[in-house]
């Protein structure tokens, strides 16, 4: 089994070469931590900026320089700013190559829900829907069940619904597990380690395909 | 050229009444109109309605606004950073219309664009899309979204000159330029107002066609709301 940093380091093996990426807010943040150092990966923050650098250094804080998250933040060399609307014409229009963002629940259709709870106070979608509508590959990193034990890969969402059959791919600290296309539902690519096939088809609710053959995933 | 110039936040904001609908530019409280919010405050203008991505926090930001009950409704994308906006919500003092961020900003950008509304697919299939006009372009559904009518908009750009043009600096930049562009009246406070002429036009962000109304702010505090560092080694 898999803990955050595992997750994200997984997430982290997608990343190719000259990849502009959005990473979400929670466990997608760490993605960054892991980026294989043979690639050269550009990350976008949708507030506005394009080559995000880590924190800055003790004392060098700017406050005109934040991520989405509203942490401070560095740029790079090559880096650029620009405005909301361009940054979410340019995730429109399908620039971005990969969106990993978290959720709450992820339908075998690919729907995802992962920005209200009713009864709950509701702080808004951020750029979550914008996200989930336009972004051509994303990436869910979660939890496979939620804090009761209950799967999170359903087969249909429970929670008020952030974007339609949007999902590719979701990795959890049993599995990574790709969702079909055509409402074909989940199948299972990789185990975490020591994880048997049977204790993830329990944590799955929604129609999971198994082939004969899971490997482990490769953790390095 | 009439002067655009204003010599105080107070000054430039003298005619916004009860009732009006305010733009404010910024990002969590990054790149926030802080003079202009503080002159609000200070007028005690009520009944606004705000178009902002965020409502500030308790202290700061629009959450001073919030605080005197002079905010009616807010439109923004993320809120609830603030207990007193949670308290004002679930009391029902305050109307929130919450939209997704991307189409905020582009909803700005059709004001200044002069287009009276777009398709965006944001929202496609939840309950932002409830009544909205839909519209199938090849095997994607998008929502037709309006472009925002608001009286006043209140944008913070870091360098401004006396004809209006502004640049903006860093991730403070955010919403502002569109808002800047959607006002029906435009007032940019600056943290540095200069003579025409010494702002490189190829550097201008916001040409001063959009801009009515120009003043030197002050006392800029900047607050940060989430302050990372990494140790030096």
């Amino acid at each position: 089994m898999l803990d955050k940093f595992g997750i994200a380091k997984r997430i982290a093996q997608e990343l190719k070469d000259g990849y502009y990426v959005n990473l979400g807010i929670g466990i997608p943040t760490l993605v960054a931590n892991y980026i294989p150092k043979n690639i050269y990966v550009t990350l976008q923050s949708e507030n506005g900026l394009l080559g995000m650098g880590p924190f800055p250094f003790e004392g060098d804080e700017d406050a005109d320089i934040i991520n989405a998250g509203k942490q401070t933040v560095t740029t790079l060399p090559g880096s650029s700013f620009f405005d909301s609307a361009m940054s979410f014409g340019m995730i429109r229009a399908g620039k971005v190559d990969l969106t990993v963002l978290g959720a709450m629940e992820v339908a075998e259709n690919g729907d995802i829900a992962n920005w209200k709870i009713p009864g709950k106070m509701v702080k808004g979608m951020g750029g979550a829907m914008d996200l989930v509508a336009a972004a051509k590959n994303i990436i869910v990193a979660m939890q496979h069940t939620n804090k009761a034990g209950e799967s999170k890969l359903l087969p249909a969402c429970t929670l008020p619904i952030t974007g339609l059959r949007c999902v590719k791919k979701i990795v959890t600290e049993l599995a990574v597990i790709e969702v079909l296309p055509n409402g074909g539902g989940f199948k299972l690519l990789e185990r975490a380690p020591g994880v048997s096939v049977e204790h993830i088809r329990k944590a799955t609710a929604g129609k999971l395909t198994v082939p004969d053959d899971v490997p482990e995933m490769l953790i390095h | 050229m009439s002067n655009k110039v204003y010599q105080t936040a107070d000054d430039a904001l003298f005619d916004i009444r009860d009732g009006a609908v305010i733009m404010l530019g910024g990002f969590g409280l990054c790149g926030i109109p802080e003079n202009a919010i503080s002159a609000l405050l200070k007028k005690g203008t009520k009944n606004l309605t705000c178009i902002s991505n965020n409502a500030g926090v308790d202290d700061f930001g629009i959450g001073l606004l919030l605080k005197t009950r002079q905010v009616k409704k807010m439109i923004s994308s993320y809120v609830g950073e603030n207990d007193e906006f949670e308290r004002q919500l679930l009391s029902g003092e305050l109307e929130v219309e919450l939209i997704p961020q991307g189409t905020l900003a582009t909803r700005c950008l059709a004001s200044g664009y002069g287009l009276p509304a777009v398709f965006l697919p944001a929202g496609v299939g939840t309950e932002v899309a409830d009544g909205k006009e839909t519209r199938v372009f090849g095997d994607k559904t998008y929502l037709l979204e309006y472009a925002f009518d608001a009286d006043y908009a209140l944008v913070k750009a870091w360098k401004g000159d006396k004809y209006g043009n502004l640049i903006f600096r860093g991730t403070a930049r955010n919403f502002n330029p569109m808002m800047a562009m959607a006002g029906k009246i435009t007032i940019a406070e600056v943290e540095h107002l200069v003579e025409p002429g010494e702002l490189d036009p190829n550097e201008i962000h916001t040409p001063g066609i959009y801009v009515h109304r120009i003043f030197q702010g002050n006392g800029y505090e900047k607050r940060i709301e989430q302050r990372t560092v990494r140790p030096r080694t």
